[in-house]
């Protein structure tokens, strides 16, 4: 910095004159670098890559438009408040059930993901020796890589009739007069779902935690540690001192959650309606109706209303991922804030 | 210099190699005879029969590749409007709309179907007996209890436990649904005016399985439920399936021989071939018919869907119009012995028959194509 500063100060001051030449030199240098072929080249070419972002999202929105004019123009707000889903007899389409069957399940998701996300943040962060912090964060970033599908086979086969015989059954014989725990019981359903997607954004959330852990300057820690903190005190210090990163970690696995299709459908029980009965009722999402009924929609207005919910999915997808972004800007400003004190 | 070489040694390496695959193909395929492609698409039910035919055909004429996509029965009729295949394959008929849409198509049945109604209960050994009706009262929520009296009338043997229903169906948009719901709605008066039939329906009651190992799946990890899955899914997973009355009041179990007695009722009623089938159901044809003694009453066809006159494809020409006519006529003449193998119900002679006169009927600008 200061270097460079003098180097200024230096271009300004034509009193010396072989400061002055040298400094012309180097500005004559500078002005051919500019326009030097390659480097236009280059930074045309990633113009053109970047703006081909812009470009890929606004064909979305026109794609998704323009497929699902036909269901706005005959349901118009309806589309998004209305309860019934009927292919058949009416040609009805509502996907208020979908759309809270989404928010619903990845809250769960979020409820039982988020206390575990965090805690393999701080072990990883504060408590792990370096080595076996390595070990193990690869292990959970492993986890992100399994093909949904694949934990929707292990919810089918292994996780349903588990949580049925040795977690629901046992629970509903204790609380069954809670309206939550009562009903049937079958293994799959909402909890279920819950509980699939729950380690499904595990690996995303803790890894963006233990970031935002790490990046916790140590002076935080020394100076907890020399008033006598314990360490789960200085964990809470660390914790809170990194909170806008971790909210951005968990929006960022809401974003997931809510996408979410394979591993759903195969294991919510795909039941169209308003608010199931209990957390083992089964109950449907947008994404799983969309993968579910895509291909056999057989007339314009039933494709263009399962077009409108992938719509409804991406602005709903969208105003998370702003939400996101908004907060971690947040947590840079204040992480740059602090550092310039 | 060295970055250079670094990206410029790859990419002659890989031009290299592709270039090499290509030459090798090129100089593998005998140059006496041009290759021809046909490209289909549509149901997933007729895939593993098809795909079989497309080997074997391969097999005997080594210059005709087939292509079929099985990407349901919707998609195919969608691309067959669309024209960007040249035959499609549907679980159901077009209807009126579609075939106004996807004027001049032929419907060839390639084969047959039908739907087994399975279920989970412990403690009976016994085949369940049902009856179209109380079929119809399950899936709507009338009947919710294994020991509903209508149930007991008609399985007074079996010991039929107190516990309620569960009902399990698929939630993926399906031929199978089609064909479940139209039988439902012939039986029923209350189905057919508040559920009806097609590839998804509003169901009132029930949990949804994606595709038949997902309805097999809920069925066979819980106790007291019921569902409906292909015929032939459910005989290569060795799932229980229960019988059902037909209108000759005989219960019925699904198997080959119920299926082609089914279809073989069904063959008199068969319009030509290029007039519109959308009535065409053998679930429809045979629900009245007091006659149909040993047929299963849920029962359906798979057609191949071609235009009569296939110039107006495009990329179309009369060397493959040609190819596509006669693997059509050998899928419903030889093709049909690898049927039984597989599962499939081998055609009847008098749909044989009526298929002989539909494929005799495609043309390229007006020239008919088969010729035997």
């Amino acid at each position: 910095m200061k270097t460079h500063r003098v180097r200024e100060n230096a271009v300004k001051s034509p009193e010396n004159p072989t400061i002055f030449i040298h400094n012309l030199i180097v500005r004559i240098r500078r002005t051919m670098k500019k326009f030097s072929k390659g480097d236009n080249l280059f930074k045309l070419l990633t113009a053109v890559i970047a703006s081909s972002i812009f470009l890929i999202l606004g064909l979305m929105i026109y794609e998704l438009t323009v497929g699902s004019r036909l269901s706005i123009q005959r349901f118009g707000i309806e589309f998004l408040v209305g309860t019934k889903w009927d292919p058949a007899i009416t040609q009805v389409f509502g996907a208020l059930p979908l759309i809270l069957g989404t928010l619903v399940t990845s809250a769960i998701a979020l409820l039982i993901g988020v206390p575990i996300s965090l805690g393999i943040g701080l072990a990883l962060s504060e408590f792990s020796p370096k080595r076996f912090g390595f070990a193990f964060s690869f292990l959970v970033e492993l986890l992100a890589a399994v093909p949904s599908v694949i934990y929707g086979l292990w919810g089918i086969f292994t996780l349903i009739p588990f949580l049925r015989n040795n977690v629901y059954l046992p629970l509903q014989a204790m609380f069954g007069f809670f309206p939550l725990f009562s009903g049937l019981v079958y293994g799959g359903g909402v909890l279920t779902a819950g509980i699939v997607l729950a380690i499904m954004i595990i690996p995303t959330i803790s890894a963006i935690s233990r970031d935002a852990f790490s990046a916790v300057p140590n002076t935080q820690r020394e100076a907890m540690i020399s008033l006598g903190a314990t360490k789960w005190e200085t964990a809470k210090t660390v914790m809170s001192y990194a909170r806008t990163g971790v909210i951005g970690a968990i929006i960022l696995g809401l974003g997931r959650a809510i996408g979410e299709t394979m591993a759903v459908t195969m294991v919510i029980g795909n039941k169209f309606q308003l608010l199931p009965t209990s957390l083992f009722d089964a109950w449907y999402t947008m994404s799983a109706i969309i993968a579910n009924e895509f291909t056999e929609a057989t007339y314009d207005l039933y494709v263009s209303a399962l077009i409108e919910v992938g719509l409804t999915l991406f602005f709903i997808a969208l105003i998370i991922n702003v939400l996101a972004r908004l907060i971690v800007w947040r947590s840079l400003k204040l992480v740059r804030g602090i550092a310039r004190e | 210099m060295r970055t250079a070489y670094k990206i410029i040694i790859p990419i002659v390496a890989i031009a290299i190699i592709v270039t090499s695959v290509f030459a090798y193909q090129y100089l593998s395929t005998p140059q006496t005879q041009q290759t021809i492609t046909l490209n289909g698409a549509g149901a997933t039910f007729p895939f593993p029969l098809i795909d079989k035919w497309i080997a074997e055909y391969h097999k005997i004429k080594s210059n005709v590749q087939v292509n079929y996509q099985s990407i349901g029965s919707g998609g195919g009729i969608r691309q067959h409007t669309a024209k960007t295949v040249q035959f499609a394959a549907s679980d159901a008929p077009l209807t009126e709309q579609q075939f106004t849409n996807a004027s001049n198509t032929l419907h060839i049945p390639m084969t047959i179907g039908g739907v087994a109604i399975t279920y989970n209960l412990p403690g009976v050994s016994q085949k369940l007996k049902f009856t179209g009706e109380v079929l119809a009262d399950i899936f709507i929520g009338n009947v919710t209890k294994w020991n509903d009296s209508k149930l007991i009338s008609l399985n007074p043997d079996a010991n039929l436990p107190n516990q309620g229903i569960i009902v399990v169906h698929r939630s993926d948009g399906s031929g199978t649904t089609f064909v479940f719901t139209n039988y439902l709605s012939d039986v029923s008066q209350q189905w057919k005016l508040t559920v009806g039939k097609s590839t998804s329906v509003n169901w009132p009651v029930g949990l949804g399985g994606k595709g038949n190992e997902g309805v097999a799946g809920i069925v066979s990890q819980n106790p007291y439920t019921i569902g409906y899955v292909e015929f032939i899914y459910a005989k290569n997973n060795n799932l229980p399936w229960g019988s059902v009355r037909n209108s000759a009041g005989e219960f019925i179990e699904p198997s080959l021989d119920s299926f082609t007695k089914a279809a073989s009722f069904a063959a008199v009623t068969l319009p030509r071939g290029d007039q519109s089938w959308s009535t065409v159901s053998i679930i429809d044809s045979i629900v009245n018919n007091t006659q149909a003694t040993g047929a299963y009453p849920i029962t359906s066809f798979s057609y191949f869907l071609v235009y009569k006159e296939l110039n107006v494809l495009p990329n179309m020409d009369i060397t493959s119009a040609k190819a596509l006519v006669d693997f059509l006529w050998w899928t419903i003449h030889d093709g049909q012995n690898y049927s039984a193998d597989l599962a499939y119900v081998p055609l009847p002679q008098e749909i044989r028959t009526h298929n002989e006169a539909t494929i005799l009927m495609i043309a390229f600008n007006g020239e008919q194509l088969y010729q035997s």
